[in-house]
């Protein structure tokens, strides 16, 4: 059996904020595992400049920062293993592990990091099994990965911060004309991505719903959207038909928790952090001991929490395992708490961060 | 306070634009360039205060607070223009003589229009509302790709102009 002192499941980065802490701290060895070909998570795809503070490299785009976190991962001596799946999760601290040469491995740990992240919700009506109804972050890995613009008359379902960017990316792309939908009275995500589409001619339509795609040749042609009433009902004759080629749904996340439930931690069900969730204490250690989560999986937000949350658990870890001076390392998470905080503070970040502390108080019931 | 236009459109309305917090006056317009910020959501977002080279732009100590402009200060330098993540910065200027002032914006499509080219102006929801000659095209390395566009429009639509149609 291989072994390492820590091992973190994803690459995203929460995983890699962790695995740059955690070996910074002294932490031997530490191992990554990333199912995808690169590293990086949803990071490899973000095109458009950051938000946040100079800590979370805010202004950089993207893909940037998701390449300037694996090389200081890897200049700490941290493995990345790419192309790797992680299947399952054993008693005494044992990995299964795909490995990109097709083999299985075991793989023992003395500190386990889940930063598995988050995956996107799917919306059913008619026709939505139709080739051209895909979800958001799909769309956005055929354009900004493979190249590949999937339509060019485009519905987009969702106006969350996912729809609204992936809607700009899309028109970057060439994509002659979009139209977002929300069912909900207002628009979800930051204005100023809305205003940034919205003077590029998109019409953002609230209270809307898509009640079906029509394809009688077996892709999508048009799509159905229909006004909502107060109660979130569809008013009768408010029927409109767009023409389409792609129906693009960017209607939330759900966190990926199935290896931690395979490692035990004990979960609670937060609508605000995206469904089920482990708890977690102040130091992103769940109910085991031995396995600490962060990112998405552990509340679904964005990228700069999740690199901080990722920051916070390695060098929780690598004071558990007693590298660092209880004092250097007290200094250090303070300093990431206090910086979470304030992602976490204004209207956009208040349910996120009670749902948090909702999350935390679980630790000691 | 209510931005009632942003979160069901997704654009200033005229009358909130009127209502920016750091609105600067048309007499401060006509003087020569200057930032329009047009961030009125609390967002956890800073980089406009660290690309201001004059520290014209501050945010306060909570990270979410809004960004303030002294006017004074502002030399419509537009290292904020590509500095902004939200592209909600633009700069205008109604010094020059005659009927025709200057306004710049973000622009992160191409191709790019070329200096003295003829383009089609929009506002805020998109809209044709004028054409204008491109003055000028910056695109540098720390605009980081993201071109900042100069165009020649009538005065009295320096605060409606914010685009043009991609081309």
């Amino acid at each position: 059996m291989r072994e390492a002192e820590v091992i973190i499941i994803g690459a995203g980065p929460a995983g890699l904020g962790a695995a740059v802490e955690a070996a910074k701290y002294g932490c031997g060895s530490v191992v990554v595992f990333d199912e995808n070909r690169s590293c990086g998570g949803q990071l490899i795809k973000q095109l458009h400049k950051f938000f946040g503070s100079a800590e979370h490299q805010a202004g950089v785009r993207g893909f940037v920062l998701g390449q300037k976190l694996e090389e200081e991962a890897l200049s700490l001596g941290v493995r990345i293993m790419t192309n790797s799946v992680v299947w399952g999760v054993f008693r005494e601290n044992k990995l299964g592990v795909f490995t990109s040469d097709g083999k299985v491995q075991q793989w023992g740990f003395k500190k386990l990091i889940i930063a598995t992240g988050a995956m996107e919700n799917a919306l059913a009506f008619s026709g939505w099994t139709l080739p051209g109804v895909m979800g958001a972050g799909a769309c956005q890995t055929m354009m900004n990965m493979h190249r590949v613009l999937p339509g060019k008359r485009v519905l987009m379902v969702g106006s969350g911060n996912v729809g609204l960017i992936v809607t700009y990316q899309l028109l970057q792309a060439g994509a002659e004309q979009v139209t977002v939908i929300e069912a909900a009275p207002s628009i979800g995500g930051y204005g100023v991505h809305a205003a940034k589409i919205a003077r590029a001619g998109v019409p953002i339509l609230c209270s809307h719903t898509i009640t079906e795609a029509i394809g009688p040749n077996g892709y999508v042609e048009k799509a159905v959207i229909q006004k909502l009433d107060e109660q979130w009902q569809p008013i009768p004759g408010t029927e409109t038909e767009l023409d389409v080629d792609m129906i693009c749904l960017s209607v939330g996340l759900s966190p990926l928790v199935e290896l931690a439930r395979l490692a035990q931690c004990r979960m609670a069900y937060l609508p605000t952090l995206g469904g089920y969730v482990p708890i977690h204490d102040q130091n992103m250690r769940t109910s085991e001991p031995d396995v600490y989560v962060a990112g998405d999986l552990a509340g679904v937000e964005e990228a700069s929490t999740a690199l901080d949350e990722g920051r916070l658990a390695g060098v929780a870890v690598a004071e558990a395992l007693g590298h660092p001076s209880a004092d250097a390392a007290e200094a250090e998470k303070g300093a990431i708490r206090l910086r979470l905080r304030n992602l976490r503070s204004g209207s956009y970040g208040d349910k996120r961060q009670a749902g948090k502390e909702n999350l935390m108080g679980r630790m000691s019931e | 306070m209510e931005w009632r236009s942003l979160a069901t459109k997704g654009y200033l309305s005229p009358e909130e634009v009127r209502r920016l917090p750091a609105l600067p006056t048309w007499e401060r317009i006509c003087q020569g360039p200057v930032a329009v910020i047009e961030c009125v959501q609390d967002i956890p977002c800073d980089p406009c205060t660290t690309t201001c080279k004059f520290s014209a732009i501050t945010i306060g100590d909570d990270i979410t607070d809004l960004p303030k402009l002294d006017a004074s200060k502002c030399t419509g330098c537009g290292s904020c223009v590509f500095g902004c993540p939200g592209l909600a910065i633009f700069i205008v200027d109604g010094s020059p003589e005659g009927q025709l002032g200057k306004v710049s914006f973000p622009h992160e499509y191409l191709p790019l229009p070329t200096a003295g080219q003829l383009v089609q102006v929009v506002n805020r929801a998109g809209e044709v509302i004028c054409e204008g000659n491109v003055e000028k095209v910056l695109s540098t390395k720390a605009s980081d790709k993201t071109p900042v566009i100069q165009v020649w429009v009538p005065k009295d639509l320096l605060m409606e102009a914010r685009g043009i149609k991609r081309l």
